[in-house]
């Protein structure tokens, strides 16, 4: 029972680190059409960023607020100097263009700091109150927590209460009209893929300190993992990306708990199989069908 | 002063023959123009060509004198042209105070912004009953009043209008070329307006220009356009 | 018919090419052959029928773990039964790839493009779970029988050659049916799916049969792949067929030409050699940047190529189905997202 409150209170905190990934993900489906399988890669850039202002200035945070900048920088020069070049008919040449980005940022990642794993130092401890005997959060966990979810009510915010949020709808629902009621679609496009990895640039930095140590493929797994959250939840749908991020951090908690490590990306693989075969349309689906 | 010049306009798609070719108009301040034609006759695209949605070939599009060539389709907007579109172009998934507020947004700031949605519900008074609804749950005939209102909310100088009439019933195509009429005159807007309704567009226009096969036949006062038989059994087939 | 006899050529002058070369170079051939076949399949896959797969590298690693585990077994049963091991295996390999690609293809059917994609990669990263739950010999793999130069051919060639004539064979038999296939009417079917699918279904032919077919007759040549891939180094381990490798595979498509097999050749032996030649090349650096520059030095270039490729000739990834559509009415201005779900 312990082990379960454990566990459950663990699954739930790296659960939403999932939704955040995923969240970003959602977010730049949105606003693109496209899946963008370079997240991780982009986003472990951005970590690396973080992790070096933390060193060379001692503040955690000052790393976190540079890591954040870095992942917007990242995700606006891609889209302007890579993806805005290609054609959209179809997913193809996106996708494409986003393994030859990943396949250069790890390998430059590589060559530049070696293929150590760094340890990242949390600014809280990790070791877990224990309540009335349990072990249950860490300080850490909480903090985990609390960012993700302030960072995802504050996206929720910007989408759904400000202009700028409605011209970023606008533009991803309907880029045409748009164009006709004067929104700088393009410029919205780049928005959306600058806070897209800049999410996705958090939701990293929050997730390597429990890891073995940062490396060029520390995102992988939460790539794969939060690609099945969104996918699960349905692409374009944020509150599915909180659901199935949550749920799933606890399925792959419970399994690594009651099974072994190495059977979690098995879970995951069955249940994101399970989905796609039974509903296609993601659990929390809004429009968009993603039959072939 | 025109309002809107066009200057020999050849638009077509891929490598394909011209839709519209060498076609030339002009839209004098204020006006309301009529613009007829059959199914394919390149009122659509002529539009879309005017909006920078299809890139021209050749020729120039003039709109308060200022040449719009290069410019993208926001910028043109920014500068005064409006279009509202075939079909439905409501943004469905955004509810109807959403998508007022959206066409609100370049042309004002700030509180400006509210007056200029609660003007629209005044003007519009059925949408206001309907300003948290979803797009989706509209009918044809709100979509296209709301298409309508959030063209209008901008303060265009130049809107265009592409079958606004298409699919809907005879009250309401009145309805809606009535309030048409009605703020061109009040406001001084300059409206071209492209239709296959063509009794209904030439009771609110001042002058008829018909196209086939991409180029101006018939360029009339509206009066005389409705009122000769010969002219229309020429150009507009009845 | 004119393929079988192109075909034919081709092999034998590929076998001919191996007396000049050394052992490790024949290696390197074998290998190169074994990756051929997969890329063939890919290739055809993504050219013809748009479908992007990330995982053909586990495709290649089920046709491994086919083939030791059948040839290991028949081996044992009849030890000196002359080719029934190596037959046995290829058949086994043929099978295991074979089922796979069918459960992907049946999937891939029901699913777009990044959905697939993101199936297939998830693929690969359980791909070294499965084998710890599954009997698959965990992180060292299965092994598989040595094939020793048969007894006619041991004075005139060496062991390393003898495999690279094998890898040649055995690629050439799994790569020819593709060609065939591709220029008859399945390759037919497939693009017609590919241009547009409701124009297909009313033509008669179903998208998702067409896709799921596809899908098959790529795994096969790429499960054989993996079977040359066991011959070379005989053994199947997870470790070998990582992510790396998988997205590797799909750069030497792109690289080659989607949809075309010639390309597919040129692409394998570049991954192949390339990898090799930059370490060469990287051994006169300095240690410890050498050492950060073994093996991703490469992957930068191929990442790097790849990105150039899309931009250059975004046709070249696209193109194949561009021509294929119709030209639609109305064009996009490049700097749009432009999207089909305009109201």
């Amino acid at each position: 029972m312990d082990r379960l409150v454990f566990l459950l209170a663990t699954g739930l905190a790296r659960g939403a680190v999932l939704a955040l990934f995923a969240l970003s993900l959602v977010i730049v489906w949105r606003a693109a059409r496209a899946v963008n399988f370079a997240q991780a890669a982009m986003a472990v850039c951005a970590v690396y960023i973080a992790f070096a202002l933390t060193a060379a200035s001692g503040s955690y945070w000052l790393g976190l607020a540079g890591g954040l900048a870095a992942g917007a920088a990242l995700g606006a020069a891609v889209e302007r100097g890579l993806m805005r070049r290609l054609p959209h008919l179809t997913p193809l040449p996106g996708m494409i263009c986003a393994i030859g980005l990943v396949m250069v940022l790890q390998s430059g990642l590589a060559i530049a700091f070696g293929p150590e794993h760094r340890p990242m130092r949390p600014p809280f401890s990790q070791s877990p109150f224990v309540i009335g005997g349990v072990p249950v959060l860490s300080p850490y966990d909480l903090f985990v927590l609390v960012t993700a979810a302030a960072v995802m009510g504050a996206l929720a915010l910007l989408f759904a209460g400000t202009s700028l949020g409605l011209r970023l709808r606008a533009a991803a629902f309907a880029p045409e009209t748009s164009r006709l009621l004067g929104v700088r679609v393009p410029r919205m496009v780049t928005i959306g893929w600058a806070l897209s990895v800049a999410a996705a640039a958090l939701a990293a930095i929050l997730l390597v300190p429990t890891e073995l140590g940062l490396n060029p493929h520390a995102a992988d797994l939460l790539f794969v993992n939060a690609f099945a959250v969104a996918v699960i939840g349905g692409l374009d749908s944020p509150a599915g990306a909180l659901a199935a991020g949550l749920g799933v951090g606890v399925l792959v908690s419970l399994t690594t708990g009651y099974v072994s490590a190495s059977a979690a990306p098995l879970a995951v693989l069955a249940l994101l199989t399970a989905v796609l075969l039974l509903r296609p349309g993601g659990l929390f689906a809004a429009r968009e069908a993603r039959r072939a | 002063m025109s309002a809107l010049t066009v200057d020999r306009l050849t638009v077509g798609y891929g490598d394909g023959a011209p839709v519209v070719a060498d076609l030339s108009l002009d839209l004098p301040d204020g006006a309301v123009l009529a613009l007829l034609g059959a199914n394919g006759a390149g009122k659509t695209t002529l539009l879309r060509a005017l909006t920078g949605l299809v890139p021209a070939r050749g020729g120039r599009v003039l709109l308060d004198g200022r040449d719009l060539t290069g410019l993208s389709t926001e910028d043109r907007v920014r500068r005064g042209l409006a279009l509202v579109p075939e079909g439905r172009s409501v943004v469905v998934e955004l509810t109807v105070e959403e998508n007022l507020r959206l066409g609100a947004l370049w042309r004002h700031r700030g509180p400006a912004r509210a007056r200029a949605v609660a003007a629209a519900y005044e003007l519009f008074e059925p949408l206001a009953r309907r300003r948290h609804a979803a797009g989706h749950t509209l009918s044809g005939g709100e979509r296209q009043m709301l298409a309508l209102a959030r063209a209008l909310i901008a303060e265009p100088a130049v809107l265009l209008l592409d079958e606004p009439s298409l699919g809907l019933a005879p009250l309401v195509v009145a309805q809606l070329l009535g309030v048409l009429r009605d703020t061109a005159e009040r406001t001084g807007l300059t409206v071209l307006l492209a239709e296959q309704n063509v009794t209904g567009a030439l009771s609110v226009a001042d002058r008829g220009v018909v196209l086939s096969l991409g180029a101006v036949v018939a360029d009339r006062p509206a009066a005389a356009l409705a009122a000769d038989p010969a002219l229309r059994h020429a150009y507009l087939g009845f | 018919m004119r393929t079988l006899l192109r075909a034919a050529l081709i092999t034998l002058l590929a076998i001919a090419a191996t007396f000049g070369l050394d052992p490790f170079r024949n290696y390197q051939l074998a290998t190169a052959a074994g990756v051929f076949a997969a890329v063939a399949g890919l290739t055809v896959l993504i050219g013809l029928t748009g479908q992007l797969s990330l995982g053909h590298a586990v495709l290649m690693a089920a046709g491994g773990y086919g083939y030791a585990a059948t040839a290991t077994a028949v081996d044992a049963a009849a030890p000196d039964a002359g080719p029934a091991a190596l037959l046995a295996g290829l058949a086994g390999a043929a099978a295991a790839s074979g089922a796979l690609g069918l459960l992907l293809g049946m999937a891939a059917a029901r699913l777009r493009g990044p959905y697939l994609a993101g199936l297939t990669l998830a693929l690969v990263i359980a791909l070294p779970s499965a084998a710890n739950v599954l009997p698959l010999g965990g992180e060292q793999g299965l092994s598989a029988p040595f094939l020793p130069v048969p007894e006619a051919l041991s004075a005139l060639i060496a062991v390393e050659q003898w495999h690279a004539w094998l890898a040649i064979l055995i690629s050439a038999a799994a790569v020819t049916p593709l060609v065939l296939l591709r220029a008859g009417r399945p390759g037919l079917r497939m693009r017609a799916v590919l241009g547009d699918e409701t124009a297909a279904a009313l033509a008669g032919v179903r998208p998702g049969p067409v896709k799921t077919a596809a899908f098959v007759a790529s795994a096969v040549p790429a499960g054989l792949g993996g079977a040359v891939l066991a011959v070379a180094t005989q053994q199947v381990t997870p470790g070998g067929y990582g992510l790396a490798f998988s997205l590797t595979l799909v750069v030497a498509a792109v690289i080659g030409g989607l949809g075309s097999i010639g390309g597919a050749a040129i692409g394998a032996v570049l991954v192949v050699a390339l990898p090799w030649l930059v370490d060469t090349a990287v051994e006169a650096v300095p240690a410890d940047l050498g050492q950060r520059l073994n093996g991703n030095l490469a992957v930068l270039l191929f990442g790097a190529v790849v990105i150039a490729a899309t931009l250059a000739r975004p046709d070249g990834a696209a193109g194949l189905l561009a021509r294929l559509r119709r030209p639609t009415p109305a064009a996009p201005t490049p700097a749009t997202p432009s999207t089909n779900t305009e109201r």
